[in-house]
C-alpha cells in the first residue's frame, strides 16, 4: 500500500445524548487508541450507533442533544462550530454503515460520488482520480466498478467501496456501525481481513460497532460492552469475553450459540 | 437489571399500540400543520352556511326567479352586501344559497364514483385473471383522459343541468377508484392468510367482506377527502361553461359566467362568487391533506 | 432499453385505440340528432333524412366504429357544424398557440414550485414550509376562470400594469406585421426576429401563464416538498452528511435529484391539464388557439368538433406519459432493469 500512515486517537468523555426527556445514552469514558480496533457491543437500542453518529455531529439531524466531551486527538469536537465538523467528517472521522449498497447514491455512478466527496475536501481533480484508483486497488476491487451504479453492486463490493472512500480521504478513524452484519458469513470474513489489512498497513483506528460477539472476538483488540446507553465493561478482548465480570456480559456471552456445542 | 425494551420517539400510546405508518395522533398532526384546523374551521362554517341559509341570507327569495329590475348592477353596501346583480337579485344571499350546490355536487359525484369503482377495483385485485386485465384496460382508456375533458365532452352532449353534471363527473371519476382499491386489493389477496384462507374453502364473499374490503378503506377515505376540492372546481368550471346549472339557479360558477360581461365596471358580481369557490375549495384541500397526514403519514397508499 | 421503448409504445397505441372507441361512444350517447344540428333548424324532414345519409348515421353501429377508427386513423375527423371545415385541419391551425402557452405556463410553474417545495422541504415545520404548503393549498384551489378574471380586474383596469386580453398588440399587424411560420406568436417572432411583436407577445402572456400555472405550481410544490423529505430520511443521504457535505448540497445537489423524477412524472398530467384549462382562459383573455375554438363548439354544441379536440387532447396525454416514462428510465437507472 502506498497510503500514508494515518491514526488518530479518539476520546468520549462523560457523554450524554438524548431525545427529549429521555436519555440514550449515558457514557463515563470511552477511549479509542491510535491504531487501535475497538469492538463496542451491545444488543438493540443499547445506544452504539447513537453514540457513532454524536462523534460526527450527526446526532442532532435526528433530534438528539448531546452533551459531554468527544475528542479527536486535542480538538474538542462536541459544540464545535458546524463549518468545523464538516471538514472533519470524511477527511479525518469516516463512516460506514450496515446496509452498504443503500447508503450509496442511487442515481450516481460510484466514481461520480468519489470525486464530488475528493473535490468537496479541497482534492484536485486529477489527484482525486488517483487516489479513487489507489484506494479501489487497496480494497482489491476492480477500477471498472467506478463506473457501475450501486445497484448493480453486490453487498461486498459497496461496503469495500465505502472502506476505499475512507482511504481515498485518508481519514483517521473509521466508525464501522454493524458493517457486516447484512453480508454473508464468507464476505464478512472478508471484509474483517480487510478492516486488520486497514489497520495494519495504514495505523488506521477503528471503531468496530457489532451485537455480534463472535466477530468482535475475531477482529478487535479491546471490547466495550453497551447496555441502554451505559458502558458495563471494558477491557481485552480474550479477557471480557473468555472471564466476563458484569452479570449482563456473562450472559450476553453465554447466548452465542457455539459450534459443536448442543445447550 | 431486567431488560427494559426501548420504544422509538413516541408522542402519544395510539401511536405505539397502532401499526407503524398507519395511525398518527391527532393532536399532534395539528400541532404540527395549523393550516389543518384552518381547513376543518372553514369546512364547519360552509357546512352551517348551507344548513341555516334561510336564516343567514338577507333576501332569500333573490336565489329563486325573484328580479328587481329597479335595483340592478348597486354594488355592495349595507343593504346588499355583495351588491345586486343584471337583474336585481342580492349577490350575498345567492352566494349563501349556493353553498348548497357545490358541496352536495362533490358529495353525490363522490358516492357514485366510490360505488361504482370500489366494487370493481376489488374484483380486479382479487379475482385477478381477465377480470383483472378487462377492467385494467378499461380503466385505462378512462385515465387517459384528463378528468375535466373527458366530463365537458360528456356534459357537452347532454342537456346543460345540475343532475347531468353530477353524472357527468362520476363517469369520470370512478376509474381512480378502481386503480386505488385494485392495488391495495391484489397485495392483500397475495398474502399468505388468504391463500390459506382460500385453500380451505372459505366462500369468496366472506374474504371480500372480513379482509380485503376493510384494508382497503383507508385509501378510499383519503382520496375520497382530497377529492372534494377538485370535484368541486371541475363542477363550477362546467357551470361556468354553461353545461350545469342554469339560471335562476344560485351556482356559483354560473354567476361568475353571467357577471364577467360586466366585470370592469360591476366588479363584485364576478369577485364574490367566485371567492366563495375558491374559499371552499381550499377549505376541503385542507382538510384533505390533514387526514392524509393522519392516516397515511407516507403518502404510500394513494396516487395523486 | 430499446425493448422498454418498445413495449411501452404498443401500450400506448392500445390505449389510444381505446380512446378512440370512447369518444365514438360518448358521441353516440347524444339525445338529439346530430342530422338534425346538421340541416339546421329549419330543414324539413326530407332533408334531416338526407344529412342521416351523408353522416353515415344509418348504418348498423359496429359498421360506424370501424368506419370512425378507421377515418380517425386516415386524417378524417369529421366535419365541424360550426366552421364546416374538417375539424383535424382546425384543430392544426389552432393547437400551435395554445401549446406555446400551455408550454410557457409549464415552465412557469416549474420555476416556481421547484425552489418552493425545496424550501418547504428544507425549513420543515418552520414559516418558510408553512408558507410555501399555502401557496400550494391556494395555488390548487383557484378556479382558473375566476383567477383569470381578477388578474385582468387587478393588472389591467385598476393598476393599468398589462394588458387585459389578446396575443399581442393589434396596432403592431400594420406597422410590423408578424410573419406566421409555426403559428405560434413568441416562436414566430424570434424567428423572424420580429422584435416588436416578441416584447409584445411576451408582456400579452404573462397573465394567462399566470393563470395556467397556478394549479400546476401548487401541485409540483407540494411533489418536490414530500419527495425531498422522503428522500432525506434514507440510508444514502446519511452517508452524504457523514461524508461532510453541507445541509445545502444535501437538499440542493443530492436530494433534489431524487425528486425529478417524480416531477417528471406529474408532468405529462400537468401538460394535459393546462391544455384543458385553456378551454376556459382563452375565451377570457380572447386569444385564439385550441383552447377558444373548443369554448365556441361546446357553445354551439358542435358535436364532432368538441370529440375531435377531446381525441386530440387524450392522444397529446398518452404520447405525454409515453415520454415521461421514457424519460424517468433516463434519469433513474434503476428503472430500466425493470
Amino acid at each position: 500500500m502506498t497510503g500514508t500512515m494515518t491514526g488518530a486517537k479518539l476520546s468520549l468523555q462523560d457523554l450524554r445524548i438524548a431525545f427529549g426527556p429521555r436519555r440514550v445514552v449515558d457514557l463515563d469514558r470511552l477511549e479509542l487508541a491510535t491504531g487501535e480496533i475497538l469492538g463496542l457491543a451491545g444488543e438493540s437500542g443499547s445506544g452504539k450507533s447513537i453514540t457513532a453518529l454524536a462523534v460526527l455531529g450527526l446526532a442532532s439531524t435526528l433530534g438528539a442533544r448531546v452533551e459531554g466531551s468527544v475528542r479527536l486527538d486535542d480538538e474538542e469536537l462536541v459544540g464545535a462550530a458546524e463549518s468545523r465538523l464538516r471538514e472533519i467528517r470524511g477527511s479525518r472521522i469516516s463512516m460506514i454503515f450496515q446496509s452498504p449498497v443503500s447508503s450509496l447514491d442511487p442515481l450516481l455512478q460510484v466514481g461520480e460520488l468519489f470525486e464530488r466527496t475528493l473535490r468537496l475536501h479541497g482534492v484536485r481533480k486529477r489527484e482525486a482520480s488517483e487516489r479513487a484508483s489507489n484506494a479501489f486497488r487497496e480494497v482489491l476491487l476492480s477500477v471498472d466498478l467506478l463506473q457501475r451504479y450501486p445497484h448493480e453492486l453486490s453487498g461486498g463490493q459497496a461496503q469495500r467501496i465505502a472502506i476505499a472512500m475512507a482511504l481515498a480521504l485518508r481519514s483517521e478513524v473509521l466508525l464501522a456501525d454493524e458493517p457486516t452484519s447484512a453480508l454473508d458469513v464468507t464476505v464478512q470474513a472478508e471484509i474483517l481481513d480487510l478492516l486488520r489489512r486497514v489497520r495494519e498497513e495504514r495505523g488506521m483506528s477503528v471503531l468496530f460497532i457489532s451485537h455480534d460477539l463472535a466477530v468482535i472476538a475475531e477482529l478487535c483488540d479491546r471490547v466495550a460492552v453497551m447496555q441502554l446507553g451505559r458502558i458495563v465493561e471494558e477491557g481485552p478482548t480474550a479477557r471480557v469475553l473468555g472471564e466476563p465480570e458484569d452479570e449482563y456480559t456473562k450472559r450476553l456471552v453465554a447466548a452465542v450459540p457455539k459450534i459443536g456445542v448442543r445447550a | 437489571m431486567s431488560r427494559v425494551p426501548s420504544y422509538p420517539d413516541v408522542e402519544s400510546r395510539e401511536e405505539v399500540l397502532a401499526p407503524p405508518g398507519r395511525l398518527r395522533s391527532v393532536p399532534g398532526v395539528i400541532r404540527r400543520n395549523p393550516l389543518v384546523a384552518v381547513g376543518a374551521a372553514m369546512c364547519l362554517a360552509i357546512f352551517l352556511v348551507a344548513v341555516l341559509a334561510p336564516l343567514i341570507a338577507t333576501y332569500p327569495e333573490d336565489a329563486g326567479s325573484a328580479v328587481h329590475p329597479l335595483q340592478t348592477l348597486e354594488p355592495p353596501s349595507a343593504q346588499h352586501y355583495f351588491g345586486t346583480d343584471q337583474v336585481g337579485r342580492d349577490v350575498f344571499s345567492r352566494v349563501v344559497y349556493g353553498a348548497r350546490i357545490s358541496p352536495v355536487i362533490a358529495v353525490l359525484v363522490l358516492a357514485i364514483s366510490v360505488l361504482i369503482g370500489v366494487p370493481l377495483g376489488i374484483a380486479a385485485g382479487y379475482f385477478g385473471g381477465w377480470i383483472d386485465e378487462v377492467i385494467s384496460r378499461v380503466t385505462d382508456v378512462f385515465l387517459a383522459f384528463p378528468a375535466l375533458l373527458l366530463a365537458l365532452a360528456f356534459a357537452a352532449v347532454m342537456k346543460p343541468s345540475i343532475t347531468n353534471t353530477v353524472i357527468a363527473i362520476s363517469v369520470t371519476w370512478w376509474p381512480w377508484y378502481t386503480r386505488i382499491v385494485r392495488g391495495q386489493a391484489a397485495s392483500v389477496t397475495g398474502r399468505p392468510f388468504v391463500e390459506s384462507a382460500k385453500a380451505t374453502g372459505i366462500p369468496h364473499r366472506t374474504i371480500l367482506l372480513r379482509h380485503i374490503l376493510p384494508n382497503s378503506i383507508t385509501p378510499i377515505i383519503v382520496q375520497v377527502s382530497l377529492d372534494v376540492g377538485g370535484v368541486i372546481l371541475t363542477a363550477s368550471a362546467l357551470s361556468f361553461l354553461g353545461l350545469g346549472a342554469q339560471d335562476p339557479t344560485p351556482d356559483w360558477g354560473l354567476m361568475v359566467s353571467q357577471g364577467q360581461a360586466f366585470f370592469t365596471t360591476q366588479w363584485w358580481l364576478v369577485t364574490f362568487p367566485g371567492a366563495a369557490i375558491f374559499l371552499t375549495a381550499a377549505a376541503f384541500n385542507l382538510l384533505g391533506d390533514g387526514l392524509r397526514d393522519v392516516l397515511d403519514p407516507r403518502r404510500v397508499l394513494t396516487t395523486r | 432499453m430499446t425493448r422498454f421503448v418498445v413495449r411501452r409504445l404498443a401500450l400506448a397505441a392500445l390505449v389510444v385505440l381505446g380512446v378512440v372507441v370512447l369518444t365514438f361512444v360518448v358521441a353516440r350517447v347524444v339525445p338529439g340528432d346530430p342530422a338534425a344540428t346538421w340541416a339546421g333548424p329549419r330543414a324539413r324532414p326530407e332533408q334531416i333524412e338526407k344529412a342521416r345519409e351523408e353522416l353515415g348515421l344509418d348504418r348498423p353501429i359496429p359498421v360506424q366504429i370501424a368506419e370512425y377508427v378507421g377515418g380517425i386513423a386516415s386524417g378524417d375527423w369529421g366535419v365541424s357544424l360550426r366552421t364546416r371545415r374538417p375539424v383535424l385541419d382546425d384543430i392544426g391551425r389552432r393547437a400551435p398557440a395554445s401549446i406555446e402557452l400551455v408550454t410557457f405556463a409549464t415552465l412557469l410553474a416549474l420555476a416556481v414550485g421547484i425552489p418552493l417545495g425545496l424550501v418547504a422541504a428544507r425549513w420543515k415545520g418552520k414559516i418558510p414550509d408553512v408558507g410555501s404548503r399555502l401557496v400550494a393549498v391556494v395555488g390548487v384551489s383557484m378556479p382558473s376562470f375566476w383567477l383569470a378574471i381578477v388578474l385582468q380586474l387587478v393588472f389591467f383596469q385598476w393598476l393599468h400594469l398589462l394588458p387585459v386580453a389578446g396575443t399581442y398588440d393589434p396596432n403592431l399587424d400594420y406597422t410590423s406585421p408578424l410573419h406566421s411560420i409555426t403559428n405560434m406568436p413568441i416562436v414566430d417572432a424570434l424567428l423572424t426576429g420580429n422584435w416588436a411583436v416578441f416584447g409584445s407577445s411576451l408582456q400579452h402572456i404573462i397573465l394567462p401563464a399566470i393563470v395556467i400555472a397556478a394549479y400546476p405550481a401548487g401541485v409540483i410544490t407540494r411533489m418536490v416538498r414530500a419527495s425531498v423529505l422522503d428522500t432525506i430520511g434514507e440510508d444514502h443521504v446519511r452517508m452524504v452528511r457523514a461524508l461532510g457535505f453541507p445541509e445545502r448540497s444535501v437538499f440542493g445537489r443530492f436530494a433534489l435529484r431524487h425528486a425529478w423524477s417524480p416531477v417528471v412524472a406529474l408532468l405529462a398530467l400537468v401538460f394535459a391539464y393546462a391544455l384543458v384549462n385553456t378551454f376556459l382562459v382563452e375565451a377570457i383573455f380572447n386569444r385564439p388557439g385550441l383552447g377558444s375554438y373548443a369554448a365556441d363548439a361546446i357553445g354551439a354544441l358542435d358535436t364532432p368538433a368538441i370529440l375531435g379536440v377531446t381525441l386530440f387532447v387524450a392522444v397529446v396525454y398518452v404520447i405525454g406519459n409515453l415520454l415521461v416514462d421514457i424519460v424517468q428510465a433516463v434519469i433513474d437507472p434503476r428503472i430500466r432493469v425493470s
